[in-house]
């Protein structure tokens, strides 16, 4: 599954002028990125990211037990392994004009923005109290007042709109960009390269974020994609590209500052592909025969993204007890959020006729 | 023996045009390749390019005659070895006499199209223009633009090329490039690029060149525009007009002539218009954009052209969801939506020939339906025919008919009949696509039958 290291560059076409290549630097953000890979985070800006991937974890864990006991029904899909890539890229965002859209392992990327556990998992049991009233569910929720825009089931799908967020903030010049997160299945949906086209093409202000967790469903990337290093998708578009360590949120972070400096500073889009690994299944029923429990066990003891940044924690002074009391209230958090998601009413039967249409006609 | 010119056609659907400017003068050599004439329709300026060679003879149609039928004899072109004398004008006799003065090409269904029954929404006394449906739609959308800074346009030609059926003409010049935005040959990626905009609160108006292209971006069109709101309990909307012209044009073959209609009108959370005339197109469109909905707007290419009144007023703004009675009658009523209506109202003015007075509805939006107005006809006729340009199989006829056994069976005197097109893909050969789509006389005769006449 690991990938193959990357080739020596091609020689540059002879064809192709001197001032064209200057201009089409498309490993300057890399370079960039490379000569400062690792955030310089504060320690209360690493204990509040620790906080927050503890916070995904201990959520979707719940989730799962929750799904197992028939609380949560359809598709589940679990976000942990991942968290460190929500967690780099949304604390690096700014949140009064920046959106948000991902695909349907959208649990991570909407605790990223601090909204109340509790109305998420009533939304994954399907009650009034959830945040989109119990009619979405797990793939289809949204915040449009943090400007998180889903959330959404088709794969791919999000990439377009997301294009169509960047559209909207460069057309009311509110100095916004889009972080549109997909996954390396996604990343071979047409649409995706349409996408990629017009935003190179009108210079809208995205990132563009694969989410590379080396199975598109149960298929691995290498069986899946000719091109598995998915940042060099953008090179036909002439989209520059970043490699991420993807469990490693101070990289993350990092690269994060980087794209975003770049997208703001009116220079178009930026494809990111974040090398992660998901623990779980694809979704809640995923027999999971593709892979070993040797390669998951392996991801789980060298690369896991909240042991990573606790061992940089302790290393920088923190106590094992102090981070034992993170965890404890998280815990806590989760648990309450279960209980409410538990024992919160269904929506009404008259839900089933709101909010098909916004007027009366 | 002279070479006729004639009058080219441009388009498909072009029935007639403007002989802008003569290149050559009489007396002129030309050679294949040499640019004679310039021809204007409402759609585009083309250029008249000989393929023959020899001495421009008589030039038969002016510079500046409007109305030109296509095939009329514009010029004759005297062949090799053949005198160009003046006075050589009888060599042509043997051919067909060449036309004296340009034949006007009919204007389809004008005759009939006067509305016998009033819209409701016009204040009497309000001053009628004569204007296209083309006009009709590009005059909404310019005037909901000046009106609203989030509107904009987007789709494949509509800014500089002005159109690929000049619907957006001049909106460029008005808007710039920033609120008329060319896109690539891209439909699924710009399709949700708007629908992305129009969440990110924007209201797209997103063309599509043809309503068989949209198929490619129908994922967004259902499960991004039409679900969002649903989804999320109210709290996310799509405010987003995809339109563009829809069902059979004229001659392009199976896959650039379908209606869909029917496709649509079954989702919920969309809105789905269908108008006829031009002072509808105008008064929903503008509706349609400043709707809190995303809207599926189905024009008809054979329609753009025509000319209907539009009343002269400020702001025209039609209630989406209501019918409307074109034309009021006793006896039995024909529903349709878009261009049958005109087909509708031609088999009425038949049917009146021999007595059977015809209640006309024009459905104008298939989702949400008009049940009432329907239900209501059906009460005062007793009888009911539904002509649909397209399939028959789930199609609004249908829906109609469902709607009429469900909760208007009292009132039933016979069956309710459809008249659809053939449940084929539709045929390119003249005759063959003919046989395919519905006509007037079809819909006559079904009013006949459930008259028992």
């Amino acid at each position: 599954m690991a990938k193959q290291p990357a080739k020596p560059p091609v020689a540059a076409k002879k064809s192709a002028s001197a001032a064209d290549e200057s201009d089409f630097i498309l490993h300057s953000l890399q370079a960039a990125f490379e000569a400062k890979k690792r955030y310089a985070a504060s320690d209360a800006e690493m204990m509040e990211f620790y906080r927050q991937m503890l916070l995904i974890r201990r959520f979707e864990e719940k989730a799962g037990q929750l799904y197992g006991l028939g609380l949560i029904g359809g598709f589940c899909h679990l976000y942990i392994g991942q968290e460190a890539v929500a967690i780099g890229l949304q604390s690096a965002l700014d949140n009064e004009r920046d959106s948000v859209i991902t695909g349907y392992r959208d649990h991570g990327h909407m605790l990223a923005y601090g909204i109340d556990p509790k109305v998420i998992m009533a939304e994954l049991t399907g009650r009034e109290a959830g945040i989109s009233k119990g009619k979405g569910g797990s793939m289809h929720m949204f915040s449009t007042e943090h400007k998180f825009y889903g959330g959404h089931g088709i794969v791919g799908a999000q990439v377009a709109l997301g294009g169509g967020l960047a559209l909207a903030h460069q057309y009311n010049n509110d100095g916004g960009l889009c972080l549109a997160y997909f996954g390396d299945g996604a990343a071979n949906q047409g649409q995706v390269y349409e996408t990629f086209n017009m935003a190179a093409l009108w210079n809208l202000p995205i990132v563009f974020v694969v989410e590379d967790n080396q199975y598109a469903m149960g298929t691995a990337s290498s069986r899946s994609s000719a091109e598995t290093r998915f940042h060099r998708r953008g090179t036909a578009f002439r989209i520059p590209g970043m490699e991420v360590n993807g469990m490693d949120v101070l990289e993350v972070r990092a690269a994060a500052e980087v794209a975003f400096a770049h997208v703001r500073a009116g220079k178009g889009p930026v494809l990111m592909e974040c090398n992660t690994y998901r623990y779980r299944g694809h979704s809640m029923s995923d027999p999971a025969k593709y892979r070993t429990r040797e390669e998951v066990q392996e991801q789980r003891e060298h690369h896991d993204p909240i042991e990573g940044l606790k061992k940089t924690l302790i290393e920088n002074g923190k106590t094992e007890d102090e981070l034992k009391a993170i965890d404890k209230a998280i815990r806590a958090e989760v648990a309450a959020s279960a209980d409410f998601a538990e024992s919160s009413p269904e929506p009404g039967a008259a839900e089933l006729y709101t909010d098909v249409l916004v007027g009366e006609y | 023996m002279a070479i006729e010119l004639k009058m080219p056609a441009l388009s498909p659907t072009m029935e007639q045009g403007t002989l802008a400017k003569w290149l050559k003068a009489e007396g002129d050599r030309i050679e294949p390749g040499d640019i004679i004439a310039e021809i204007e329709t409402d759609k585009a300026t083309m250029e008249f390019e000989a393929i023959d060679e020899g001495v421009l003879e008589k030039i038969l149609v002016p510079a500046g005659t409007e109305d030109v039928a296509v095939g009329a004899v514009i010029a004759l072109i005297a062949g090799e070895g053949e005198a160009a004398a003046p006075a050589a004008a009888p060599v042509a006799a043997p051919a067909p006499a060449p036309a004296p003065a340009p034949v006007p090409a009919p204007k389809a269904e004008k005759p009939v199209s006067a509305p016998a029954a009033q819209d409701p929404a016009i204040p009497s006394g309000t001053n009628l223009v004569s204007t296209t449906v083309r006009e009709a739609l590009r005059d909404a959308m310019a005037e909901e633009m000046r009106r609203d800074p989030r509107v904009f346009v987007m789709g494949e030609e509509v800014a500089e090329y002005q159109g690929a059926y000049k619907v957006t003409q001049g909106l460029l010049a008005e808007f710039g490039p920033k609120r008329v935005i060319d896109t690539p040959i891209t439909e699924y990626g710009f399709a949700g690029i708007g629908a992305g905009a129009a969440m990110g609160g924007l209201r797209p108006i997103v063309e599509f060149m043809t309503f068989n292209f949209a198929m490619q971006a129908i994922d967004h069109i259902i499960n991004s525009a039409a679900k969002t709101n649903y989804m999320s309990g109210g709290q996310m909307r799509c405010p987003i007009v995809f339109r563009g012209p829809n069902g059979a044009a004229s001659r392009v073959g199976a896959q650039h002539s379908q209606n869909y209609g029917p496709w649509y009108a079954s989702v919920p959370g969309l809105i789905v218009i269908a108008p006829y005339d031009a002072a509808d197109a105008k008064g929903l469109m503008k509706a349609a954009i400043r709707s809190d909905d995303p809207v599926v707007f189905l024009e008809n290419e054979l329609v753009y052209g025509r000319t209907y009144d539009v009343p002269d007023m400020d702001d025209y703004v039609l209630p989406i969801g209501k019918a409307r009675i074109m034309r009021e009658g006793k006896d039995v009523t024909i529903v349709s939506y878009s261009i049958g209506v005109g087909m509708a109202l031609e088999a009425a003015a038949t049917l009146a020939g021999e007595g059977i007075e015809a209640e006309v509805i024009d459905l104008r939006t298939l989702r949400p339906l008009d049940k009432q107005a329907v239900l209501t006809s059906l009460a005062k006729t007793n009888r009911l025919v539904v002509a649909e340009e397209g399939w028959p199989t789930c199609s609004i006829a249908s829906e109609i008919i469902a709607i009429c056994m469900e909760e208007g069976f009292d009132h039933l005197d016979a069956p309710v009949m459809r008249v659809c097109n053939e449940d084929v893909p539709l045929p390119y050969a003249a005759n063959l696509e003919k046989l395919a789509l519905i006509d007037a006389a079809r819909i006559a005769e079904a009013a006949r039958k459930v008259c028992y006449r």
